[in-house]
């Protein structure tokens, strides 16, 4: 059975189609990641999987249960870590999660039991009795994920976990994610717009953009896509000779050459190198600079919408349109 | 619809511990009702009410209408917490809960009622310090009864502002132009005999009006209605509001 199954998902808010009929499956014990701008619709996602909004049309089966037909049982499978803080800051760690489990039915012994085993795997066990108002930002993330997990879900969702984490504490939750979804037997779901996040953790992804999946793959299936590393070779001298022997190789793949840079496409870049060199020298160019770029989730962002993620986000135009989609999810 | 009755205890506990450690809310809160008795008392002391009857003086009429009034604003923030929680991002974790809209409803009603009932004691408590005297222990239980109702009426319409509002800006407004003029409509501070006609029909739709005369009608004897007619409409309020309140909460696509 597919931990989820979704087909035609659509979500819209006043005539704005926040997500467009998006179909996908995740495998029992996967890490599935949505990948995308601010406001690409990945949040809106979640929440329809998580029975917070009614889809506007489409279906989805979370752990094999309809979410518009029986929202109780679908909440009782899943866990979710929203993206801005869902804690009361008033009550202390233990007692946030003493509410959730009582929520979710537990008993007595059955709940100290779980809490204890969470707050060990969060690393909490001394701060649980300090109010969550007390707690840094990393602190109260690692909380709402031990949270997500005391009443052991058969799907997790992780909206943007990480976001704005420092280096140091973003590496633990990665560390977290990974240990859950091996040993654990977890499946998750996170939506992230790292890029290193995505490729670091997921064993799935998919990039969305403007409602929609653009592309749905392995990692390094989508990076595969572009056709492997970028060799960059700044040159000395006439290079027309020299670009077309390189064109002529069967491993490379596209020589591009633009003013004096030679751009040359072939897989494991760095093995190549050393090789490349000294065939400049047989033509009588000299090689001012070598530089090997890995292809990335980024490039496969821009391959695929013809725009980098990050200048997007930037742009006035798609602020606005993340604002938008702000004030919209909080109004609906 | 199942009701989960650990569910609703939870919110209940969750309710009871932040009144609790909220200790600067707890002394804000009885602090305007206990100047309005202390200098509105003092102030008119010697004044004669009418219709007030034994002797009682203006503490007597004065009193059950600022419990009224502490059950009026206390109930109705209750209800509007929920809009706090939503600010807080608090209502998602509950929202996603596998339990029954129905039992977060009751469970938001049985620590909201709970709190202002405490409140409601509390600025009891402080009235006798300042002189005001009642009929006796018999009359508790009916006084209890009163402003149990009066606070499932308002936690109900904080509910249904709360399931509409988007956040907390309305909150003032609401405030403003319709708590207050529920508080000041209900003659909690002074007779409605005084009031001209126009105001005084919407007197009689202002369920509090009803609240203050019953407590003034269990706690001195004299009251402008029968109780039992006092009793009956606050009871039908209670009703109505407790419904709608629910009934939006429900319908509201929360987060």
């Amino acid at each position: 059975m597919d931990a989820i199954r979704a087909e035609g998902l659509v979500k819209m808010f006043d005539g704005f189609t926040a997500v467009d009929r998006i179909s996908f499956a995740v495998e029992e014990g996967e890490l599935f990641g949505l990948l995308g701008p601010n406001g690409a619709g990945k949040t809106t996602t979640i929440n329809m999987l998580a029975t917070l909004l009614r889809p506007t049309a489409g279906t989805a089966l979370v752990a094999g249960v309809d979410v518009a037909r029986d929202r109780d049982a679908v909440r009782r499978a899943i866990g979710i870590v929203f993206q801005e803080p869902a804690l009361d800051g008033r009550l202390t760690g233990r007692e946030n999660l003493e509410f959730h489990t009582m929520m979710y039915g537990l008993g007595k012994a059955e709940r100290r039991r779980r809490i204890d085993e969470v707050l060990a795997l969060v690393e909490l066990t001394d701060k649980a009795s300090t109010p969550v108002d007390k707690y840094s930002g990393g602190m109260k993330r690692r909380l709402e994920i031990a949270r997500g997990l005391t009443h052991r879900p058969k799907v997790l969702f992780l909206d943007e976990p990480t976001l704005g984490l420092d280096a140091q504490t973003r590496r633990h939750i990665w560390d977290y994610v990974r240990k859950l979804n091996k040993d654990a037997g977890v499946t998750i779901i996170l939506t992230t717009h790292y890029m290193e996040e995505a490729d670091f953790l997921c064993d799935r992804v998919a990039i969305m953009d403007h409602g929609r999946f653009v592309a749905l793959d392995t990692p390094s299936r989508l990076k595969d896509i572009l056709g492997g590393d970028v060799v960059s070779l700044e040159l000395e001298g006439d290079a027309t000779a020299f670009r077309d022997a390189v064109g002529r190789l069967d491993w490379i793949k596209r020589a591009k050459l633009h003013e004096d840079v030679l751009s040359l496409t072939m897989e494991k870049g760095e093995r190549r190198i050393a090789e490349l060199v000294m065939m400049a020298q047989q033509h009588g160019v000299a090689v001012a600079c070598v530089n090997l770029h890995k292809p990335s989730l980024e490039d496969v962002f821009l391959h695929f919408t013809g725009r980098p993620i990050r200048e997007q986000e930037a742009g006035p135009s798609e602020r606005n349109r993340a604002m938008i989609m702000h004030q919209r999810r909080r109004a609906a | 619809m199942r009701i989960h009755w650990t569910a609703i205890y939870v919110l209940w506990k969750r309710e009871m511990i932040r009144y609790v450690r909220a200790k600067s809310r707890i002394f804000g809160s009885l602090a305007m009702p206990i100047f309005f008795l202390a200098f509105l008392g003092l102030g008119f002391r010697r004044m004669p009410v009418p219709g007030m009857g034994g002797g009682a003086g203006y503490i007597g009429f004065l009193a059950p209408g600022i419990i009224g009034m502490t059950l009026l604003f206390s109930s109705s923030m209750q209800g509007m917490s929920v809009l706090w929680d939503k600010e807080f991002g608090f209502l998602k974790e509950i929202m996603v809960a596998p339990v029954s809209r129905l039992s977060l409803v009751l469970g938001r009603i049985a620590g909201g009622t709970t709190t202002s009932m405490l409140q409601a004691l509390l600025i009891f408590g402080a009235s006798l310090v300042l002189g005001f005297r009642f009929r006796g222990p018999a009359a508790l239980p009916f006084a209890l009864l009163f402003m149990v109702l009066i606070s499932f009426t308002f936690i109900g319409l904080g509910l249904v502002f709360a399931s509409r509002m988007k956040d907390m800006q309305g909150f003032g407004i609401v405030m403003n132009f319709i708590i207050f003029p529920f508080f000041f409509l209900s003659g909690a501070l002074t007779p409605l005999e005084n009031f001209p006609w126009v105001i005084r029909a919407l007197s009689y739709v202002d369920p509090l009006t009803y609240g203050v005369d019953g407590l003034r009608g269990v706690l001195t004897g004299t009251s402008a209605l029968p109780v039992l007619v006092d009793l009956a409409a606050m009871g039908g309020f209670a009703l109505i509001m407790l419904v709608l309140g629910a009934y939006f909460f429900e319908t509201s696509e929360g987060v």
